[in-house]
């Protein structure tokens, strides 16, 4: 008697969670691959004069997001700031969280100081970035400008030539830099979070053990502490790939919808770029297009994580 | 005799050792704290740039030489960056969105995270698994159908459209449940036994004790509706219905050319300045939060 009802109730529990997962999770898994395998699947397309329109099952979809002219530099941008910014921000997050677990006073102010950029909306910080790169009023040949930016400034200070890094005639390796240096920014503070927890979790008899043995701070690096905390590094590794191939909303934060210079609209487009732009682009085939995107994004993704996984296997110790 | 003699020479090299590494620990030490010092100032100074431009007049910002401090507060962008982004119609938005996001979610959250961690019903572990590997799925797969369903609700420009498809967040439920089953189930049967009804009990003892989860969770879906941009971006059209973000990078968008700079980081600082102060007060609970969730927002 009581079972029952105990039973009875934990789905009335569970409801609102299942009936909102039904409609805005599991629908939606079903649908996008259908859509993707429905040869130029246009959402809505006859439903006005009340017609429903059988697509031919098939590839086409996948065939025409392959053969999206600018697929390639889609691609190549997409894996270029994952390539650049994952192991940069690891290696650096690995060093600032080392080097505050080292010391005592200050430690928790400068921890704060290192999560800020967390609680930050990356769109609005990327027109801070924008704004430190931006050169406004160039003239007379591109020497003479109003302002060069305070990045510009600075590298005019050190002796060095003012570089066009977003504006219009910029180059696409100066675009890079900046999101670059952006996105390992951004990156820092979870990263650092997450190995500094790790390495405060380290037992500290290791560190006894080795000081009286004499080990040298390097051998204590390379051979305690990074295998240690291995797990940690494995999980914002494969983390900080996933973020990357989903890289979005901080171009739009630098150069807004163009997602590229003026002169070069598109130029920095990625993978979910690409997705948004098909599903809003409202010609024949575009939620087929977008749904066959979305399942090869999640393909990449997938492959990517379980190289990252396999890789993780042999170096990792648990 | 021989042990003496041994004691005063160890002695005298553990000195001679310890001023030594005393020396090179000391070296170590000052170039950790440049290092970290340096860093800091380069996470900082995004922030310390965005002040001091947003205070400058037009032509100060524009003087190809840059100023470090504005030589005159100009306060008047600050009014200017509200009038132009429409900020308050925004903020109340995202407000509205927020808050009502964040309590329908806690509700469903807590229910269903009870039901997995206090109830025994059929096909519980199956239910949750199933939960569990939604989790893998990147969130893109989604948006295409939920775009269309919304649509087809007629649901753009709407509130519901900013609301309804996150209110359950799988994450949230298993963070709740691991924490209401450290929880002794004695409690619970104790409960019973004096005849407290499931929802007294779960508001009674179960939420108090599992407080500093639920201000996590209140918190980054609050800073979820703060920084979410492609979604609302989506779903609303009409300027009156836009979120923060979109209603910022919408309002400011010229990069090139004559864009009002000051005005421009005077409407970023703005729109950053809440989460900063939720920063401040609640650090712990963001920083516990994002630990075990790796997810921004």
């Amino acid at each position: 008697m009581v079972e029952s009802k105990h039973q009875w109730k934990a789905w009335l529990y569970l409801s609102p969670a299942i009936i909102l997962l039904l409609v805005f999770t599991v629908w939606p898994i079903i649908n996008t691959v259908a859509m993707a395998f429905q040869n130029n699947y246009t959402a809505g397309l006859g439903t006005a004069k009340g017609v429903k329109i059988a697509y031919e099952i098939g590839v086409e979809n996948f065939v025409n997001v392959l053969q999206y002219e600018n697929f390639g530099q889609i691609l190549k941008n997409t894996m270029l700031l994952c390539v650049a910014t994952v192991p940069i921000s690891t290696v650096l997050a690995l060093l600032i969280a080392v080097a505050l677990n080292s010391i005592r006073p200050l430690q928790k102010f400068l921890q704060t100081i290192f999560f800020l950029p967390y609680v930050t909306n990356s769109i609005a910080i990327g027109m801070v970035f924008a704004a430190m790169f931006n050169i406004i009023g160039l003239r007379e040949g591109n020497t003479v400008a109003d302002t060069w930016g305070i990045i510009n400034n600075a590298i005019m200070l050190f002796g060095g030539k003012p570089i066009n890094w977003i504006n219009q005639g910029s180059t696409y390796w100066a675009n890079m830099v900046v999101m670059i240096v952006y996105i390992v920014w951004n990156a820092l503070p979870f990263k650092i979070l997450v190995l500094l927890g790790g390495l405060q979790s380290i037992n500290k008899q290791y560190y006894e053990a080795a000081r009286v043995d004499g080990t040298s701070r390097r051998r204590i690096l390379t051979r305690i502490t990074v295998p240690l905390l291995s797990p940690m590094i494995a999980y914002v590794v494969i983390t900080g790939f996933i973020g990357g191939f989903k890289e979005y909303s901080s171009i739009v934060g630098i150069f807004g919808d163009t997602m590229g210079p003026k002169s070069e609209p598109g130029r920095l487009n990625t993978m979910v770029g690409f997705i948004y732009d098909s599903l809003n682009a409202g010609t024949i085939g575009a939620q087929g297009k977008a749904s066959a995107a979305a399942l090869l994004l999640f393909g990449i993704i997938l492959v990517v994580t379980m190289i990252n996984l396999q890789v993780s296997k042999k170096r990792v110790h648990y | 005799m021989e042990n003496k003699n041994m004691k005063t020479l160890t002695a005298k090299d553990l000195q001679q050792v310890s001023t030594a590494s005393r020396v090179m620990g000391i070296l170590v030490k000052i170039g950790t704290y440049a290092f970290l010092i340096a860093m800091a100032l380069i996470v900082l100074f995004p922030f310390y740039w965005m002040i001091i431009s947003s205070l400058k007049s037009t032509a100060e910002y524009r003087r190809n030489i840059p100023t470090f401090w504005p030589e005159q507060f100009v306060f008047a962008n600050y009014a200017q960056a509200f009038e132009e982004g429409n900020l308050w119609q925004l903020f109340k938005n995202t407000a509205f969105v927020g808050v009502v996001s964040t309590i329908l979610s806690l509700v469903i959250t807590i229910l269903s995270a009870f039901a997995f961690a206090r109830l025994e019903f059929k096909g519980k572990d199956l239910m949750f698994g199933a939960l569990l590997a939604t989790m893998m799925i990147p969130g893109e797969l989604f948006t295409i159908t939920n775009y269309l369903t919304v649509t087809n609700l007629k649901w753009i420009d709407t509130f519901a459209a900013l609301i309804v498809p996150f209110l359950v967040s799988v994450f949230y439920i298993y963070l709740l449940k691991q924490n209401f089953m450290q929880i002794p189930n004695e409690l619970y049967l104790a409960a019973k036994v004096d005849g407290t009804s499931d929802l007294k009990y779960l508001w009674k003892v179960m939420i108090p004790l599992a407080l500093p989860t639920l201000i996590s969770i209140t918190i980054l879906k609050m800073m979820g509706a703060w920084n979410s941009y492609i979604w609302p971006k989506l779903v609303t059209k009409k300027e009156s219905m836009m979120l923060v973000t979109n209603g910022l990078r919408n309002a400011f968008t010229s990069v090139d050319g004559q864009a009002n700079i000051p005005v421009q980081m005077a409407a970023v600082a703005i729109v950053s300045a809440p989460l900063f102060m939720v920063f401040l007060f609640l650090r712990k609970y963001i920083m516990a939060g994002v630990s075990r969730s790796g997810i921004k927002g």
